[in-house]
C-alpha cells in the first residue's frame, strides 16, 4: 500500500501524542522500579483507580477530568506514603526478596480491580468534555484534542517531576537513595522517609495518568492490564529511574507502534515495538539513559 | 384400660408412624435436592457488560420456573462462577461444577472462546451444552449434543454479515470496493472469513484487509490507512472495547464511505449507545433482535418490562435488547427438553433438542445438524437521527432501524456520509 504524506505525518503525530500519554503512565512505575527498587506492577491499576476518582469528581461536581486529576494528587500522595509504610514494614524491612514484593503488588492489583467492579460495575464509564470530541484540522493534518490535551498535561507533569528531582533537596535525596542509602544517612536523611516521599510522588502521578486515561478511552476496571507490558518495557527501555529516558522510550514506543502500522501492518506493531526494545537492550543493557 | 384397648392404641400409633414415614418419603419437591444448572459467566472483565445482563435474565428464568413448581418436580438452582471473561478459567470452573457441585445440567458462559473451552468438558461427560452467543463453535468438534443459541445458522460468520452486505448491495450506485478491519483474535478471523466470502459472492474488490492487535489503544492510524484506499464499504469485525475505539477513530478521521459497520459487537448494548450517542449515526451493524412489530414474539415484551424494572438496581444493561431475551430463551429450551424427556441425561436430551422446534420468547427455535440454528435470522440495523447521549432514545426502533433483511425491515438505509450530517 502507498504511504502518502498525510498518512505518514498523521501517524507520526498520533505516535507522539500516544507516547506522551505512555510516559505519564510509566513515570510513577519508573520512579518506584528504578529509584526505589520496588516492582510496583499495580501502578497502571492505581492509574485506573485515579480515573474512577476523576469520574466521581466529574459526575458529582462537574469538574474537568484533568483538573480533577490534579486535585487528586495530594490524596494519592498520602495514600502512596501509607502504602509504602505497609510495604516497608512487611517486606522491605525484613529483607524479603523482590519476588514477595512483586506478589504483594500483584495481589493489590487484583484487589483494586475487584473493589472497582464492586463499586462501579463492569460497564464502560466515560466523561463528556468539549475537547474529547474536538479535532483541530490543519489541511490534511488532524490533531484530536482527546490525545493532544493528555499529551500536553503529560509533558507538563514530567517537567515538574524532573525539576523536583534535580532542583530540590528531597528530589536529589530520592536519586541518592537509589545509589547509596548508607551515604544518605551520613548527611542526616532517613532513606525510609525519602523512599516514602518518593513512593507518594509516584502514586500521585497515577492520579493524573488516570485523568488522561479517561479522556483517551472509555474506562472499565480491567483497562490497566492493557498497559502493564508497555509500562515496564518503557521503564527498562528508557533506563531505570531516568525521567528523560522514560519520555524518550515512551515516545519511541508510540512512534514505532504507529509507523509499523502503516508500513508493515497493525498486527505487527507490538512485535516490532518489542523487537526494537530487545535490540536496544542488547546494545545497551541498562537502557537508553540508564547508568552502566 | 383393657389389653384389647392397649393393643388398639399400639396399632393406631404404629399406623400413624407408618403414615408419617410414607408422607415423608412421598413429600413434595421441597424435600428433594434442587435440580442444579451450572455455568460460568463473564461477571467481570471486558465481556461482563453482556455477561451480567445474561445472568440477570437466567436468574429471572429460574425464578419463573420455580414459581411454576420447578423442573421434574424439583426446584431449580443456578450454580454459577465468574470466568472473568477468560477462557483459561472455564475448564477449572466446569470441573468444579461437575465433580464437586454435582450439577445436573450445564450451560455455557459468554461467548465464543469460553464456549470453545467448555465443549471438550461437555463431551467428556456426555452432557448437553447450549452455547451462549458463540460463532461456529462446533465446526471442529462436531459434538452431537451441542446447540448454539445465536441465530447465525450453520455458517455463522457468513450469516452475521449477510444482511449488512444485502443492505450494501441494495444501494444505488452499487458499491465496488470493500475494506475489512478486525482484531487478531479468533472472533476477528471468523468475521474476516465471512467478509471475504461475502465480498467474493457480491463481486466486490477487497482493497484493505488487515488485522490489528487487540491491545491497541488508539485506532486512528488504522482508520487513516483505510481512508487512503477510498473504499465504498468498510466492513468491521470487533469486540466491545474495540468497537468503541473504532467509532471514535472514524469520527476523528472523518472517514468517508457508502456504508460502514458489519460485525461490531458491543454497539448493541445500551452502555455503548449512551457513551457514543450521535457518533453512532450512520453505522450499520448486525443485530439479533429489536422490538420491530414483526419480532414481538409471545412473552418477550412482558419479559423485557420485568427485566428493565430490575436491571437498573442490578447495575446491568438497562434496556437489554441484545443479550437478555436470548439468555432467558437458552434456559427455556433446556427446561422444555428436560420436562419433555423427564430426564437430565445427555443421550435423551440431545436427540430431543435436535428433533424439536422450541417455542421461546425470541420466537421459534429449531436447530440444524451441526447444532447451530437450522435457518439464520440475523438483522442489519442502522443508527439514524441519534441526538445527544440520552439512552431512552434507543428504546424502540426509531433510532436503531432494521434495514435488512427485507422481511424484518423497519426503515430505509441512509448512505453513511448522509447519515453523519
Amino acid at each position: 500500500m502507498t504511504v502518502t504524506y498525510p498518512l505518514l505525518v498523521n501517524a507520526v503525530i498520533t505516535g507522539l501524542l500516544m507516547g506522551g500519554f505512555y510516559a505519564a503512565l510509566s513515570v510513577g512505575a519508573s520512579i518506584a522500579f528504578g529509584l526505589l527498587d520496588i516492582v510496583n506492577i499495580a501502578h497502571p491499576t492505581f492509574a485506573v483507580v485515579g480515573a474512577y476518582a476523576v469520574l466521581m469528581l466529574n459526575r458529582t461536581f462537574n469538574i474537568d477530568p484533568i483538573l480533577g486529576g490534579l486535585l487528586l494528587t495530594p490524596v494519592f500522595y498520602c495514600a502512596g506514603t501509607l502504602l509504602y509504610q505497609v510495604y516497608h514494614h512487611f517486606f522491605e524491612k525484613r529483607g524479603d526478596d523482590a519476588m514477595r514484593g512483586l506478589a504483594f503488588f500483584f495481589g493489590l492489583m487484583f484487589i483494586a480491580e475487584v473493589v472497582l467492579i464492586m463499586l462501579f460495575g463492569v460497564d464502560f464509564r466515560y466523561v463528556h468534555t468539549p475537547y474529547i470530541t474536538t479535532t483541530l484540522n490543519f489541511g490534511a493534518i488532524a490533531l484530536p484534542l482527546r490525545l493532544a490535551v493528555p499529551f500536553a498535561g503529560s509533558l507538563l507533569m514530567l517537567v515538574v517531576l524532573e525539576l523536583f528531582l534535580k532542583k530540590t533537596f528531597i528530589g536529589r535525596a530520592v536519586v541518592a537513595v537509589a545509589q547509596d542509602p548508607f551515604a544518605l544517612r551520613l548527611v542526616g536523611a532517613s532513606p525510609v522517609r525519602i523512599k516514602r516521599i518518593a513512593f507518594g510522588v509516584a502514586c500521585a502521578s497515577a492520579a493524573l495518568a488516570g485523568a488522561f486515561i479517561i479522556v483517551i478511552e472509555p474506562l472499565q476496571p480491567a483497562v490497566g492490564r492493557e498497559f502493564i507490558g508497555r509500562v515496564f518495557a518503557i521503564c527498562v527501555f528508557g533506563g531505570l529511574g531516568s525521567l528523560p529516558g522514560t519520555v524518550v522510550a515512551a515516545i519511541s514506543l508510540g512512534l514505532v507502534e504507529n509507523l509499523s502500522t502503516i508500513f508493515i501492518g497493525a498486527s505487527w506493531s507490538p512485535a516490532v515495538a518489542f523487537g526494537v526494545l530487545l535490540a536496544t537492550l542488547a546494545w545497551r543493557p541498562s537502557g537508553l539513559f540508564g547508568r552502566s | 384400660m383393657t389389653t384389647r384397648s392397649r393393643r388398639a392404641i399400639g396399632a393406631a400409633t404404629l399406623a400413624a408412624l407408618a403414615a408419617l414415614s410414607l408422607a415423608a418419603f412421598s413429600s413434595p419437591a421441597a424435600a428433594e435436592e434442587p435440580l442444579k444448572i451450572g455455568f460460568s459467566m463473564a461477571e467481570t472483565g471486558p465481556l461482563a457488560g453482556t455477561g451480567k445482563s445474561a445472568l440477570l435474565a437466567m436468574t429471572m428464568w429460574a425464578e419463573d420456573i420455580n414459581a411454576k413448581g420447578g423442573l421434574l418436580g424439583r426446584q431449580v438452582k443456578l450454580v454459577h462462577y465468574d470466568d472473568q471473561s477468560s477462557p483459561a478459567n472455564a475448564p477449572a470452573i466446569y470441573a468444579k461444577l461437575i465433580d464437586i457441585d454435582k450439577v445436573d445440567l450445564i450451560s455455557s458462559g459468554y461467548a465464543t472462546p469460553i464456549i470453545a473451552a467448555t465443549i471438550p468438558i461437555a463431551m467428556q461427560h456426555d452432557m448437553v451444552l447450549i452455547g451462549f452467543f458463540g460463532l461456529a463453535n462446533n465446526a471442529k468438534f462436531k459434538y452431537d449434543k451441542f446447540f448454539g443459541i445465536f441465530p447465525a445458522g450453520e455458517k455463522p460468520a457468513l450469516a452475521i454479515l449477510q444482511p449488512f452486505f444485502e443492505a450494501a448491495m441494495s444501494m444505488n450506485p452499487k458499491p465496488k470496493t470493500v475494506a475489512a478491519i478486525y482484531p487478531e483474535i479468533e472472533f476477528g478471523h471468523a468475521i474476516m472469513n465471512g467478509i471475504r466470502a461475502s465480498a467474493a459472492a457480491a463481486g466486490l474488490q477487497i482493497v484493505y484487509d488487515q488485522g490489528f492487535p487487540p491491545s491497541m489503544t488508539d485506532l486512528t492510524t488504522v482508520v487513516r490507512q483505510i481512508q487512503a484506499t477510498n473504499p465504498d464499504i468498510v466492513a468491521i469485525g470487533t469486540q466491545p472495547g474495540q468497537s468503541i475505539a473504532i467509532v471514535r477513530a472514524i469520527r476523528e478521521v472523518g472517514l468517508k464511505a457508502m456504508i460502514v459497520g458489519g460485525g461490531m459487537t458491543g454497539l448493541q448494548t445500551t452502555d455503548a449507545e449512551g457513551l457514543l450517542g450521535e457518533q453512532l449515526n450512520g453505522f450499520v451493524n448486525f443485530n439479533i433482535w429489536l422490538p420491530a412489530p414483526t419480532m414481538q414474539y409471545p412473552g418477550v415484551m412482558d419479559f423485557l418490562k420485568r427485566y428493565q424494572e430490575r436491571a437498573k438496581a442490578a447495575g446491568v444493561d438497562p434496556i437489554g435488547y441484545y443479550a437478555a431475551p436470548w439468555a432467558y430463551a437458552d434456559l427455556q429450551i433446556l427446561g422444555q427438553a428436560v420436562e419433555a424427556t423427564k430426564s437430565t441425561a445427555g443421550d435423551k436430551l440431545g436427540p430431543y433438542i435436535h428433533a424439536t422446534t422450541f417455542k421461546t420468547i425470541i420466537g421459534d427455535v429449531k436447530f440444524g445438524e451441526s447444532g447451530e440454528w437450522a435457518q439464520p435470522r440475523m438483522l442489519a440495523a442502522q443508527f439514524q437521527h441519534v441526538k445527544g447521549n440520552d439512552i431512552e432514545q434507543f428504546k424502540g426502533t426509531e433510532k436503531v432501524v432494521v434495514v435488512a433483511p427485507a422481511e424484518y425491515k423497519s426503515g430505509d438505509l441512509i448512505p453513511f456520509d448522509d447519515a453523519r450530517h
